[in-house]
């Protein structure tokens, strides 16, 4: 690939870069990346994924653009409202950068759509709101053998960390969804507009290393922080031999998902 | 005895206590809001009652974090 004049200004400061520089800037426009979910986390993810110039960028996301998502989901703006958040999205990733190829997927990620989207992509974001999705998401990865980073926001504290295939899933972590109730949402406890930002920016840069192929990816730990106190803390594990999908004895061979929590459906 | 929770020094007064007892003790309301690893491997929920701790142990525990989306 030769760079144009343009692009060598665009991406200046990556070609500078040790560890990015041409090699890794070329593996960044050949990267395919898909985002799921173009909410508080999905939104800072596609903002920089697009200046990087990640070659090719999906969104899926069933959603509008409400009012009460300002907030946080910052690739929104209030002339957006009741426009679908994938539109919404992939006009803001070309206004930054005209390069990029933009995949919309106007629906749910669901187990009969989930390996035909996920197969097209070589890093998946997970940017979704609700428990049944984010298992399903793992399942998918896991079973599709996709690397891809989980991210969870909850007031003023996120937690993150990266799947590659071998590492531990999320499913090891958690074994699976908690009952309904048990955990509040982000509707229903709050969340501190810039958390999403925080923890959507560290997704961006596993997904942008993964790319170049550079750094230690966030696998077999999880990076958790809690904005009040502004302090960061690393939970290491390996993985779980117990993990129901990945583990000694797997039980779930088929993608599933568990039933949505009504309040999360809004 | 002295433990370790979330990579923090504890010390607990008491020699019988179960893992179930210290994350009451550090403010999860239910265990089903978490997940538990004791001297870094997880452990089952059915066991944070019945698993008693020792000197030095180690007990790490996270929340289930949503958000994002909606
Ligand atoms: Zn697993």
């Amino acid at each position: 690939m030769n760079f144009t004049e343009e692009q060598i200004e665009r991406y200046s400061r990556h070609l500078i870069l040790q560890n990015v520089g041409v090699e890794g800037q070329q593996r960044i426009m050949e990267g395919k990346v898909l985002v799921v979910g173009a909410g508080g986390l999905g939104s800072p993810v596609a903002l920089y994924l697009a200046a990087a110039g990640v070659g090719t960028i999906g969104l899926i996301d069933g959603d509008v653009v409400d009012r009460t998502n300002l907030q946080r989901q910052v690739i929104h703006f209030t002339a957006d409202l009741n426009v679908p958040k994938v539109e919404s999205a992939a006009n803001k990733i070309k206004l930054i950068n005209p390069e990029v190829k933009v995949n919309t997927y106007k629906t749910l990620l669901m187990p009969d759509n989930a390996f035909e989207i996920i197969n097209d992509y070589d890093f998946i974001i997970d940017g979704t709101d609700n428990f049944p999705t984010k298992f399903m998401v793992n399942d998918a990865c896991v079973m599709a053998q996709k690397p891809f980073s989980h991210g969870g926001i909850l007031r003023f504290e996120g937690q993150t960390m990266t799947y590659v295939p071998g590492s531990a899933c999320y499913r090891c972590v958690f074994g699976g969804p908690p009952p309904k109730d048990a955990v509040p949402s982000c509707s229903q406890a709050g969340v501190l507009g810039s958390i999403a930002g925080m923890l959507g920016t560290i997704q961006a840069t596993e997904a942008l290393k993964y790319l170049v192929g550079t750094g230690d990816l966030l696998t077999n730990r999880m990076l958790i922080f809690d904005a009040l106190k502004m302090k960061f803390r690393e939970v290491n594990f390996t993985p779980n031999k117990n993990c129901k999908l990945c583990g000694e004895h797997p039980e779930i061979k088929t993608l599933e998902m568990e039933e949505m929590p009504a309040c999360d459906l809004h | 005895m002295n433990i370790k929770i979330n990579g923090k020094e504890s010390a607990i007064e008491s020699t019988q206590v179960s893992v179930a007892e210290v994350l009451k003790a550090n403010g999860v309301q239910t265990v089903e809001m978490v997940t538990v690893q004791l001297n870094g491997a997880f452990i089952a929920k059915e066991q944070l009652e019945s698993t008693l701790l020792k000197e030095n142990d180690q007990v790490d525990f996270l929340y289930f974090m949503g958000g994002g989306s909606i």
